[in-house]
């Protein structure tokens, strides 16, 4: 294991997160911060509750959710796209290095950002909202989990891409309208039935769920469904990095 | 050195101790017989994604401690066989071994022997050069030397640049810091691509002394390049390819040696407008408007044919007043190599 190059690519990516702290720390903290005040004050003083919990409060584990998946995916996909684009890639391709030990220092920094960010934005939550967190434990899991699953989706869609559109499209056409459509402003049970059953084949509305019964104690769906989804996401993004690897699928010529 | 190294070689030393005696130091015939390369590529072929065939069965050995010029004109395949050694791009047959390890199953040992100088500028924008470098040394799989890395951005004199962001760096700067990551690990192998395109004459000068100083310290170097001085000053073998086939390889000395010829020009008195008929057809030409006579001849030649010529000439009233002769260099060599290929 060369663990000096895992520390190194680590080392190097915390270190443009740094660079960047506004843009990658206090930009998602502003925008979840107007979230609370749109959704938690003005929707909020229409509805009271949702399964018992205050509506503020509610929308906290889903707000989160949706920083974790946009930010994990943008900082993973951005980090190993960059070096692509500008061809400093050789470098990463001539070094005695395994695709594991790539996959830990870029994964690794970027899932280490979105979750220190998803911290961040639960801190800002419980100044503004009473918060209660049920199942610390779990709710940390679902936190590396989903930070780790999307971060490594992130990894996949930068080395996919081949010019900047492509970086942000998915992010922009998939995940934030799944994550809007996800239960994160509401419980899916409030749906009509159609919409309920439609919502089953959305991805994120496990992850929100499993996360929300971590802080709440209430769920969509069973708690053993979302891990699994989660884990079974992670298996596929680690299967396809795999491949990836071994074909040199648009890192070799 | 390992112990079976040594045995190695000090076995070769008796068993080639009686030829060594003739012209080579026992040292040095040791060292071509036993050593085994420190690069060995094997038919190696390449046909990129297009159908582009870049490398067609490329067998080449690297010696231990040379300095290799491959030359080639553009597109020759040059940087796409450094690539394959390097790991960058993937072979279509043939096989690598870097000190005797295959590039793919023993990849770590084989990698981490190498430093890589790539051909375009590629670096890093907005972190500062001590960074950089640093963080090609871990990538390397070396522990922190900040000695080391002080003493190679000093030998390239970027120590003062050591904290200012890359991107402020013109082109010849940003070379130096190319090199300085790659000699951030100590590589036992150093590959220059195209070092010297566009980059200023005191990089040239420092880069060479570099190269010398590297050399002395037993690294091998390979460079590409198509300034053919560069090759003709700083190398000892070359390897001149074309279209992805290798046309030869060859110690500089032999190949100047071989292929170069002499020119003889004779500045007349008068100015002739033909030559006699009895001295046509021997490889003679009126040049400078017929005040110049010039005569190409082949340095390997049993007879230069200089004796007879001078006096036929005397025969034929054709007198000169001063004379000079220039030996081809190893461009005019390369020329005609690629232009006989063709
Ligand atoms: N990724 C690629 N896809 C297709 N053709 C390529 C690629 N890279 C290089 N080539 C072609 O392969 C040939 C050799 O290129 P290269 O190795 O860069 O030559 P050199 O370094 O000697 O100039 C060129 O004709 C080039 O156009
Ligand atoms: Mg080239």
């Amino acid at each position: 294991m060369n663990l000096h190059a895992v520390r190194a690519i680590y080392r190097f990516e915390m270190a443009r997160t740094w660079r960047t702290l506004m843009q990658s720390i206090l930009s998602p903290v502003l925008s979840t911060s107007l979230y609370f005040v749109v959704f938690g004050a003005a929707i909020g003083s229409r509805i009271a509750e949702v399964d018992g919990v205050n509506y503020g409060a509610f929308i906290v584990p889903g707000l989160i959710m949706l920083s974790l998946l946009t930010q994990s995916i943008a900082n993973a996909s951005f980090g190993i796209y960059f070096p692509r684009f500008v061809g400093t890639i050789y470098e990463l391709l001539s070094a005695p290095i395994s695709p594991l030990e790539i996959v830990l220092g870029y994964v690794g920094a970027a899932a280490t950002k979105s979750i220190i960010l998803g911290l961040i934005i639960l801190a800002t939550a419980a100044v503004c909202v009473p918060l209660s967190i049920a199942h610390p434990f779990w709710m940390l899991a679902f936190l590396v989990l989903t930070a780790v699953t999307f971060s490594l989706f992130g990894f996949i869609i930068g080395i996919w891409a081949d010019n900047f559109e492509k970086l942000q499209v998915i992010p922009l056409l998939i995940i934030t309208p799944l994550t809007f459509l996800g239960g994160s402003f509401y419980s899916v049970n409030m749906l009509p039935p159609f919409w309920q059953t439609v919502s089953m084949f959305n991805p994120v509305v496990y992850l929100i769920s499993g996360f929300r019964w971590s802080f709440y104690g209430i769920a969509d769906v069973s708690v053993g469904l979302s891990l699994a989804m989660t884990l079974a996401f992670l298996v596929l993004c680690l299967a396809t990095v795999w491949w990836i690897f071994r074909t040199g699928y648009r890192l070799k010529a | 050195m390992s112990t079976t190294c040594r045995d190695l070689c000090s076995s070769a030393i008796s068993n080639q101790g009686q030829r060594a005696a003739d012209k080579t130091s026992p040292a040095s015939l040791v060292y071509r017989v036993r050593m085994p390369p420190i690069i060995s590529v094997s038919n190696l072929s390449k046909t990129y994604a297009s159908g582009f065939c870049a490398l067609k069965g490329i067998t080449l050995d690297i010696r231990r401690g040379e300095i290799f010029a491959l030359l080639g004109p553009n597109g020759a395949g040059k940087t796409t066989l450094i690539g394959i050694v390097c790991g960058i791009v993937n072979a279509t047959e043939g096989r690598v071994w870097v000190d005797g390890h295959d590039i793919l199953a023993s990849y770590r040992a084989a990698r981490s022997l190498i430093g890589l100088v790539p051909q375009e500028l590629s670096t890093d924008a907005f972190e500062s050069v001590w960074a950089t470098v640093s963080f090609s040394r871990g990538l390397f799989g070396k522990p922190p030397n900040p000695g080391h890395i002080e003493k190679v951005l000093k030998d390239l004199s970027l120590w003062d640049k050591k904290d200012n962001q890359i991107m402020t760096l013109s082109g010849g700067m940003k070379r130096r810091v190319l090199i300085a990551k790659a000699l951030s690990h100590e590589p036992q192998i150093l590959f220059l691509d195209e070092p010297t395109a566009g980059v200023d004459v005191e990089l040239r000068k420092d880069m060479w002394d570099i190269v010398r100083a590297l050399k002395a310290s037993g690294v091998t170097i390979i460079l590409t390049t198509h300034y053919i001085e560069e090759a003709e000053e700083m190398a000892d073998r070359i390897g001149v390819i074309n279209k992805g086939e290798l046309i030869l390889v060859e110690e500089k000395h032999e190949l100047m040696r071989k292929l170069g010829r002499k020119q003889l020009t004779l500045y007349l008195h008068k100015r002739h407008t033909a030559l006699p008929p009895d001295l046509q057809d021997r490889g003679l030409e009126l040049a400078a408007d017929g005040s110049e006579l010039v005569y190409t001849y082949d340095t390997q030649a049993e007879r230069t044919g200089i004796t007879t010529l001078l006096k036929d000439l005397s025969a034929a009233g054709i007198t000169f007043k001063d004379l000079n002769t220039t030996q081809s260099s190893l461009e005019d060599i390369f020329v005609n190599l690629v232009r006989n290929a063709k």
